[in-house]
């Protein structure tokens, strides 16, 4: 196995509460050593830090590979190479596929398609419910026997209250978290844009708050009564993030994400019906924007997530409700959190936190720090690089990014996964 | 929302029409200013101009309407065009073909312009932005956003009746929330400035946020009637009887129909308006929408004048132009 040398990087690593200038050194595909050089150790590669952020490699909490069942919008392999060009080591990818996660076959597919890439680690979560119905539980001990890390309805909700009580209930019996997105169909009404006076002028159908915040106060309630650990996926309004602190502060098992979208964007961007900016959840106010960010600032939202969904053209090019909902991100989750740090909302760490160490946190697994002994994911940001966001250079098979133009600043140059250099932006292949 | 950039050309003309939200009060003046010309064309004994002869307009109607398609082709053949009236239910799209590809198909035929009414809120912005370069497209409905020809000939048949904008108070009745129709009737009455501008509603049909538009929301309708110059009722759609919006249309004209005990609340020569077809005994008393006091008719006649100016004007002439009949 190749050893390798990160010369003189600037080392964050929230976990340990390290922001230092330091050297470190990979052998046999894990980390054998931080400042101090191992005895012994002989290089066979170095690589240059010097100026540049030497991060873990982060880890996704919510992205669409659209293979089994999409290829048309994208494959494990082309997704996986736009996560791993941008420091992405760990991809959490929900059970949406066609087949539907929900039996071991399908995550044995993904587990194999994953490996054949051999970019990033993917950890897919099983369905909550056979089929995403919402009918019958998923065999959910299979499902987590074959390799699943947790559980999740999708963006299927479940209007059966029972059957929620239910799968919660046995999703703890397995010590699996549910991962809920929260919404509640009636009073989404197929809507398509947050309900305010940007819906009420552009006359599009309108997503009440209340379309979140009922959902969320239900799943709550059942949290309480099963014990289960409970991840609240995308959160979009303000109002949200107090129900969830709260709950936080009674002590309950309750953590929360939010989407980088919702972190940049509010329904003024929809402007004349830009479809790139149909999101589910739907983009909402400044206030609701604002309102996240004081989320993460407070606690009560310890990880924010790509939301992947990359696209064919057809799905967005149509009037914009009946456009396909969401947006080609991953390759801009980092460059927008320094870009949320650059304007002073996040503190660095912080930001960094919400990509590695805390989304590991979620997802119970030992990644996401830089710690003797750890495997070598890593991620190297160089800070001062340009980054304008335009279709040719997303490497995506998804072009739909409503960040098309945006000047941001930086880009990853190096990715490691387990010791091995899977992206390095000098050598274009 | 609609900005002016897609709606004009590099010199400021009308290319498409398809919101009356960012015109200018001089351009919306305009409008009506060679909507009067083009009135008087429909008066003469030969009811023709040969302003757009040899041009190729395509009605496209992915929504059922009889009303204002056959307004649009009566403008369209006086003012000399080819008209092309295609109902593309949404069996033409479910057979596979993208509305993209629909329109690139008429393209070839060398239509000049597009006339649209589609169910989705900004479905004739997208066409617009579509469309090769020479094509203007005029929104005759979309959704819940705009319908903009429609506030126009409103805007009209006010002008006739009151003259001065700036004295008037309006206000518009019934389902807020579904209209497109109120929607462009409200930014034309304020762009056009006038001192007032109400919606007299019960909560479930007004969108919220809505006073960011420049309205006052009104739930009483004898409140909001107070003082007004035009009362514009809406119709009232029978499905919103079966969602959970309101319980019954008796239960809906009760508080909210036109009667004459009404209207004399409002000022003593207040006209009444609506964009049709009436519900009677829904929304408006069949003695109010037959009075003298009703415009109601003159509104479908202006119809065809405003579209005709404003398919001349997206088209690069004017009422200017008219000169000899054939």
């Amino acid at each position: 196995m190749m050893r390798i040398h990160i010369k003189e990087g600037h080392l964050i690593d929230p976990a340990n509460k390290l922001d230092a200038k330091q050297d470190l050194y990979i052998a046999d595909g894990k980390i054998v050593g931080i400042k101090k050089k191992p005895q012994g150790f002989e290089s066979d590669v170095q690589i240059d830090a010097k100026d540049k952020l030497v991060l873990p490699g982060l880890i996704d909490l919510c992205a669409r590979l659209r293979e089994p069942g999409f290829e048309h919008k994208g494959t494990i392999l082309t997704e996986s190479l736009a996560a791993s060009s941008s420091g992405i080591t760990s991809i959490c990818c929900p059970p949406d596929t066609d087949p539907i996660i929900d039996t071991p076959a399908v995550v044995e597919f993904i587990n194999q398609r994953s490996r054949d890439a051999g970019l990033t680690n993917i950890y897919p979560l099983g369905a909550l419910t056979q089929g995403l119905k919402s009918e019958q539980l998923s065999e959910m001990y299979l499902l987590k026997q074959a390799g699943c890390i947790g559980v999740s309805n999708a963006l299927s909700p479940i209007d059966n209250a029972e059957v929620l009580r239910r799968s919660f209930e046995y999703a703890h019996s397995c010590e699996l978290t549910v991962f809920l997105y929260a919404e509640d169909k009636a009073l989404k009404n197929n809507g398509t844009a947050h309900e305010g006076a940007i819906s009420t002028r552009l006359g599009l159908p309108a997503i009440p708050e209340s379309a979140e915040t009922v959902a969320i106060s239900r799943a709550l309630l059942l949290a309480e009564q099963t014990g289960v650990r409970l991840h609240f996926c995308r959160l979009s309004s303000a109002r949200s993030v107090s129900l969830i602190k709260a709950a936080q502060e009674q002590g309950l098992p309750i953590t929360a994400d939010v989407a980088i979208c919702n972190l940049h964007l509010t329904d003024m961007d929809i402007a004349d019906y830009n479809s790139d900016c149909h999101l589910q959840p739907p983009l909402r106010s400044e206030r609701d924007r604002a309102g996240l960010i004081t989320g993460i600032n407070d606690g009560a939202i310890t990880a924010v997530c790509s939301d992947h969904q990359p696209h064919d053209v057809d799905a967005k090019a149509a009037p914009f409700s009946l456009t396909e909902p969401g947006a080609s991100t991953i390759e801009l989750l980092l460059p927008l959190m320094m870009h949320l740090v650059n304007r002073k909302e996040l503190k660095r760490e912080k930001a960094i936190s919400l990509l590695t160490s805390q989304p590991a946190n979620i997802l119970n697994i030992d990644k996401g720090s830089l710690e003797t002994g750890k495997d070598a994911d890593i991620c190297i940001f160089d800070t001062e690089a340009d980054n304008s966001v335009n279709k040719t250079n997303l490497l995506s098979a998804g072009k739909n990014t409503p960040f098309l133009n945006w000047e941001l600043q930086g880009a990853v140059t190096h990715t490691l996964l387990n010791g091995k250099v899977v992206f390095d932006r000098s050598k274009p292949d | 929302m609609t900005g002016n950039s897609i709606q004009l050309d590099k010199n400021g003309n009308l290319k498409h029409f398809l919101s009356t939200e960012g015109l200018s009060q001089s351009l919306l003046q305009k409008i009506l200013d060679h909507a009067e010309s083009f009135a008087s064309v429909g008066e003469r004994h030969v009811k023709k101009v040969p302003l757009l002869r040899g041009k190729t307009i395509a009605n496209l109607f992915f929504e059922p309407s009889t009303r204002t398609r056959t307004t649009f082709e009566l403008a369209a053949k006086r003012l000399s065009a080819d008209i092309l009236n295609l109902n593309i239910s949404t069996s033409a799209t479910s057979k596979g073909e993208t509305l993209s590809d629909t329109l690139h198909t008429l393209e070839a035929m060398h239509c000049d312009m597009f006339v649209v009414r589609h169910a989705n809120s900004g479905a004739a912005h997208y066409i617009a932005t579509q469309v090769a370069p020479h094509i203007s497209v005029i929104n005759a409905g979309d959704g819940r956003h705009a319908h903009p020809t429609q506030a126009m000939l409103d805007m009209f048949t006010i002008r006739r009746h009151k003259k001065d904008f700036t004295k008037l108070k309006v206000a518009i009745v019934g389902d807020i929330l579904h209209s497109r129709v109120a929607r462009s009737e409200i930014h034309a009455l304020n762009t056009l400035g006038v001192l007032e501008t109400r919606i007299i509603a019960p909560h479930t049909l007004i969108p919220k946020g809505v006073e960011e538009l420049g309205v006052h929301v009104y739930h009483d309708m004898d409140a909001g009637l107070e003082g007004v110059d035009i009362v514009m009722m809406l119709r009232l759609q029978k499905e919103r009887m079966r969602g959970a919006l309101l319980p019954s249309e008796q239960e809906f004209f009760q508080r909210y129909g036109l009667t004459s005990e009404r209207l004399a609340i409002a000022k003593p020569d207040a006209i009444v308006m609506h964009p049709g077809p009436i519900n009677r005994g829904v929304e408006i008393d069949s003695s109010v929408a037959d009075s003298e006091r009703s415009v109601i008719l003159q509104q479908v006649s202006h119809g065809i004048a405003v579209r005709m100016a404003i398919m001349a004007m997206t088209m690069g002439r004017s009422a200017d132009d008219i000169g000899e009949t054939e």
